[in-house]
């Protein structure tokens, strides 16, 4: 009965958000039923259209993973943004400065950085909120705009190729590229940036099942989040727990940058991120917080960004900006759900 | 450094300030009634667009900024029924309506304007006007009252609140139902009812708050023109310890920090004589509103319901 | 003024609260409603206030139906209720607190002044005597519940509605408080008193209703019954009213704290330098009014308060444990049932059996494997059927959430995956609130074997009979000072709420 309910309602939740995302379209002059059917159409081709929707997925699913761990712990990352624009920079600054290492060791290096820089940016509001007890909204939000300055910054002050007009850095050694996913199965070919990290995503999933279910940890971080109260008398140190919990979060946005350095574009871009930090929001809530959930959220909202460019392109009125439009919708209608949830007590 | 501390930066400040004051004190009424307001942000764009939609069609900046009010309290009743009827999770719903307007202020201008997310320029006689305007001032006098009226709007606005929440019923209802709302219920007070209030009336001046950035102090709606400033106000908000004078003085502080970085462009050099780069006075206010919670929160007494749906049955 | 309530219905989920009630409540008496706790006596009151809706039923207000939606239909009516747990604003002061809902002046402008002055004359009227200046966070619990009596009279009730009133005072609080109530009746006002307390009920009441399991039972004048008879109606079985508990053989020291003092962050002192030891095998009890410092005490000894604010010494078995943290006091052997199962004890959308790890989570038998990490699923399972076979935790289903289980169920599982530790000292705080009888008399059993099979208990209750029946040395608390300590085999109440109050036994 549960498993109808985690079922049933996200799904709820998706198809109202819709019908008033169709509503909105048919407000602002277009057909709703041509915009849905370019934005849910272009996905399923082969080899372009899944190739794009999975490379699409595999940053939602890093900053899915991210936000459902935060909440897990009662915690509200909100600067998966900040986090992944770090950690990306950190891996493209590992890339640049030890190019000519062996990829065998350059490889785990980056992705060391992207994960070290995500958690360190990660535990600042950990701290602060430990601390301090401010909130880790605030923080965390205030954190993405000094990431993106912070960054922009070295980018077009240090690291950029001199005379390129573009906001990007120089490019990673080779030996820090990772393979493409095109190498590995036929009839994919090598344009298509679906690259490794896919398969990291994949894992990672797996990995943040066992860490929350299955370890002591996880049980401390849950615990953490449903009830501080009780955790502490049960010997948890909260203030332990918020750290780490948003380091863990911060960490998986961060591999956001493994993705997009070492497998797609081999070296910094700067803004880069489609909105991937908040995406991640409704992924999460969509996907229940629980690891599989966000997969399968995450591979919607993939198929809706590769649909947004044709609906850019080919409707009159409305922009790719329905996209964004729809992933609050989402976020509104599950939250609103969460009120049925709550039936039953005594 | 003299150079910095002149006039133009308390007019800066004031400028400044305006937006988190109409914006903070929006956030009062919400959360005074227990309901925590994250959608500051989204309310203010939501008022910043239409205010600068309308004002292009009428022609009109009173039109545009009474269209911004009712617009960001249509949103704001949208945040309430599901906060209160729905009983979600208020920080979540909030984040929702905030990445609404990351969206939906550009669909509406892609079709109204057929524009990426702006809306066309306003000619500037029909932006809202500044006290020199509106009042007979001898022309020597004129540059101190350069102030626009919505900044001056803005104190009458936390003087009223300040009255309004400890000598009228409304006032007390809604400070009970923030602290207690069963015993506000056992007193026989429609506490959900009062929640509503609080909350649609907190989108009424956050959205004015917009207004005065699209229409007050610039002349067209961009993007994400809020930059954050929603979230600035709602800082403030807690470090004013949720008490309308003392909010508009944390919005004044952060409103000067502002004016003073921008000030400080060009002017405060590196060592080296070359130009602090951009990037760095831009962090400044986030990184202000950082320290500035961790100082104080502690000292901080949230209303005693805040975040707490009302559920009688439970 | 006369209440009738006539077939009233109310079910929450599964739970059948009420199960077509009638009750007649005479004007102008004292009438009790007793019950035992979960009968469903909060619930048909806070129907007759307007709290709840039934789901049918009605209500009859002087012989005429009447539709009481929300607490203002009841106060239009002129029905007032003091809850259990005292409905004030605590920042707001006195005044704001009374006329809330009913302010003087006009919508423009609120004037207290007016609403000083009258409560001033109520107050005087009834003597209850308040400030009407005061802020309610300051008041004591005795003057904060004159408040909310107050809030009733101010609104012109006839007929009061007081839940548990007596749970929180001094047994000569409680008869300064019956003298208030009689007042009343004299002024023909009807008071309805919801408790669980017999002797109370037989002092002060002209007539009682008896419910159990959300039915009435039986509705009697007082004077034709006496305790034994509405214990045997509340419960449906002869009760044993006090435990059967065998002497104490006390052994070594175990628990001993010197001079313990703990302030609060806003500077005032919750624990006045206290002093006292608990030996293997007995059980120390602590009574007192909460409030007192009794809280403070037990998650002191828990390590739940943060070091900064405990002064003074405390030892394990002759160990300090002042520096360990509370998982190392756990490890240490001390066991701790807080007061507010639900606050610190549970977590509540979690399954029973990973609530009965809760604690010892992250060390083998839950651990096992590599460095420890992995949660043994298998292990973890017996512990759990250990602790709910043991325990009579029901339904015995460990994989449901904690929230689903019964007060007193899940006050037995707590019990019992604290006992299981095992451990050398029980901190053990209201044991038995919001815990049925059949529960009761189960919990009261185990800590007196667990006292027996060595273990020393410090045992903190309100519930006066309670502490005075399970403890073997009893001290009392007042003002976050040791006021005494008493044979509780040989002192009488009063001289225990004597003490209480701060005097001298």
């Amino acid at each position: 009965m549960k498993v109808l309910r985690d079922l049933l309602f996200p799904s709820m939740a998706v198809l109202c958000a819709f019908l008033a995302g169709a509503l909105i379209v048919a407000l602002v002059g277009d057909s709703p039923v041509e915009t849905y059917r370019l934005l849910l159409g272009s996905a399923f081709s082969w080899p372009d259209g899944i190739g794009y929707t999975l490379f699409f997925a595999t940053p939602l699913i890093f900053t899915g993973l991210a936000v459902a761990v935060a909440l897990r712990g009662g915690l509200l990352n909100i600067g998966a943004e900040g986090q992944l624009y770090v950690a990306a920079f950190a891996t493209a600054w590992i890339g640049i400065t030890f190019a000519n290492l062996p990829a065998v060791v350059l490889v785990p290096l980056c992705c060391v950085a992207a994960i070290a820089a995500g958690a360190a940016w990660g535990a600042i509001p950990g701290l602060l909120k430990a601390r301090f007890g401010s909130h880790e909204v605030i923080n965390t939000i205030m954190l993405n705009f000094v990431a993106v300055a912070l960054v922009g910054y070295l980018t077009q002050y240090h690291y950029r190729m001199p005379g390129d007009p573009i906001m990007e850095t120089t490019p990673i050694g080779s030996g820090a590229h990772i393979p493409r996913l095109g190498a590995f199965i036929p009839g994919l070919p090598a344009r298509i940036p679906l690259n490794i990290a896919f398969l990291l995503a994949l894992l990672s999933c797996w990995l943040v099942y066992v860490l929350l279910w299955k370890t002591k940890w996880g049980y401390e971080i849950r615990a953490t989040g449903q009830n501080p109260a009780a955790a502490e008398y049960g010997g948890v140190s909260i203030r332990k727990e918020v750290v780490l919990t948003m380091a863990i979060s911060g960490a998986l946005a961060g591999m956001v940058g493994i993705n997009e350095v070492l497998g797609y574009r081999y070296r910094y871009y700067d803004g880069f991120s489609d909105n991937y930090g908040f995406t991640g929001i409704a992924v999460a809530l969509l996907g229940r917080n629980h690891p599989f959930g966000v997969v399968v959220a995450a591979l919607l909202f993939a198929v809706l960004q590769r649909g947004g460019v044709p609906v850019d392109a080919f409707t009159q009125l409305v922009s790719k900006d329905i996209v964004l439009i729809l992933q609050a919708l989402v976020i509104l209608f599950v939250a609103a759900e969460a009120a049925f949830r709550r039936g039953g007590r005594g | 450094m003299r150079s910095i501390l002149t006039l133009s930066l308390v007019f800066s400040t004031i400028r400044l300030s305006t937006p988190l004051v109409w914006a903070a004190i929006g956030g009062l009424y919400s959360e005074r009634s227990g309901v925590i307001n994250i959608a500051l942000e989204g309310l203010m764009l939501a008022g910043a667009f239409t205010a600068a939609a309308v004002t292009f069609y009428t022609r009109s900046p009173w039109a545009g900024v009474g269209a911004a009010m009712i617009a960001a309290a249509f949103f704001a009743l949208l945040l309430a029924v599901v906060c209160i009827r729905f009983k979600a999770n208020e920080v979540v719903a909030g984040t929702g309506i905030n990445m609404l307007f990351l969206g939906l202020p550009a669909v509406l201008s892609g079709a109204l304007f057929l524009s990426s997310g702006s809306t066309p320029q306003i000619p500037q006689d029909e932006l809202l006007p500044t006290l020199s305007r509106l009042l007979p001032i001898a022309p020597q006098w004129r540059v101190l009252t350069d102030v626009s009226i919505v900044s001056f709007l803005a104190l009458f606005v936390v003087g009223l609140t300040s009255y309004v929440l400890y000598r009228t019923p409304f006032g007390l209802r809604l400070r009970a139902v923030g602290e207690n709302p069963e015993a506000a219920d056992a007193a026989g007070i429609r506490v959900n009812r009062v929640r509503y209030a609080g909350v649609v009336l907190s989108g009424v001046l956050a959205g004015v708050g917009g207004a005065y950035l699209s229409i007050g102090q610039s002349s067209l709606f961009t993007r994400n023109m809020t930059a954050g400033r929603g979230y600035i106000a709602l800082a403030a908000l807690i470090f004013g310890k949720w008490r309308p004078v003392q909010t508009m003085l944390a919005c004044v502080l952060f409103g000067f920090a502002d004016a003073l970085t921008i000030q400080m462009q060009g002017v405060v050099k590196l060592p080296s004589g070359e130009d602090v780069p951009v990037q760095f006075i831009q962090m400044i206010p986030y990184i202000v509103t950082i320290v500035v919670l961790a100082g104080f929160i502690g000292h901080s007494r949230a209303p005693g319901a805040l975040g707490v749906p009302y559920d009688k049955e439970s | 003024m006369k209440l009738e309530l006539r077939g009233i219905t109310k079910r929450f989920g599964a739970v059948l609260a009420n199960d077509h009630l009638d009750i007649t409540i005479p004007p102008g008496t004292i009438h009790a409603i007793v019950g035992e706790n979960g009968a469903g006596k909060s619930t048909a009151m806070r129907i007759a206030y307007g709290f709840y809706t039934a789901d049918s039923g009605e209500i009859l207000v002087n012989d005429q139906a009447r539709d009481i939606r929300a607490p203002r239909d009841a106060i239009a009516l002129g029905i007032g209720m003091v809850h259990q747990h005292f409905m004030l604003v605590r920042p707001m002061t006195v005044t704001e607190n009374i006329v809330l809902g009913a302010e003087p002046g006009s919508a423009m402008s609120l004037d207290l002044r007016k609403a000083a002055a009258g409560i001033r004359a109520l107050s005087e009227e009834f003597r209850l005597a308040v400030d009407p200046d005061a802020v309610v966070e300051d008041l004591s619990v005795g003057q904060q519940q004159r408040v909310e009596l107050l809030k009733a009279l101010y609104r012109r009730a006839g007929l009061l509605i007081l839940d548990e009133p007596t749970a929180v005072l001094t047994p000569q609080e409680v008869d300064e408080f019956f003298a208030i109530l009689r007042r009343m009746r004299g002024q023909g006002k009807t008071v309805i008193i919801i408790t669980h307390k017999l002797s109370e009920v037989l002092a002060i009441s002209d007539n009682v209703t008896v419910m159990r399991d959300g039915r009435v039972v039986g509705q009697v004048k007082t004077s034709e019954t006496d305790a034994a008879a509405l214990a045997r109606l509340m419960v449906g079985r002869d009760v044993l009213l006090r435990v059967d508990k065998p002497a104490a053989q006390p052994g070594a020291t175990v628990l001993a704290v010197r001079d313990v003092t703990i302030t609060a962050r806003d500077g005032a002192r919750r624990l006045d330098k206290v002093s006292f030891e608990v030996r293997a095998g007995e059980i120390v009890g602590v009574a007192g009014v909460e409030g007192n410092g009794q809280t403070e005490l037990i998650e002191a000894l828990a390590g739940l308060l943060p070091g900064s604010q405990v002064s003074g010494s405390m030892s394990l078995g002759g160990r300090d444990i002042r520096e360990l943290d509370a998982r190392r006091r756990r490890e240490a052997g001390i066991a701790h049932v807080p007061e507010d199962r639900h606050r610190r004890g549970l977590l509540l959308d979690f399954s029973l059996w990973e609530n009965a790890i809760l604690g010892v989570h992250y060390r083998a038998p839950a651990v096992s494997g590599v460095g420890g990490v992995l949660l043994d699923q298998a292990a973890i399972q017996r512990r759990a059927d250990l602790v709910i076979r043991e325990f009579d935790v029901r339904p015995p289903n460990a994989s449901l959430p904690a929230r689903a289980l019964s007060g007193g169920n899940q006050q037995k599982l707590i019990i019992g995956r604290e006992f299981e530790l095992p451990p050398a000292l029980l901190l053990i705080s209201q044991p038995t609130r919001g815990v049925d009888i059949g529960a009761i008399e189960f919990i009261h059993r185990k800590i007196v074997a667990l006292r027996d099979s060595g273990c020393a208990v410090l045992l903190v209750s309100a519930e006066l009979e309670e502490v005075t029946a399970l403890a073997d040395r009893l001290l009392v608390l007042h003002n976050g000072r040791v006021a005494g300590e008493v044979d509780p085999s040989r002192a009488t109440h009063e001289e225990i709420g004597l003490l209480m109050t701060g005097g001298r036994a």
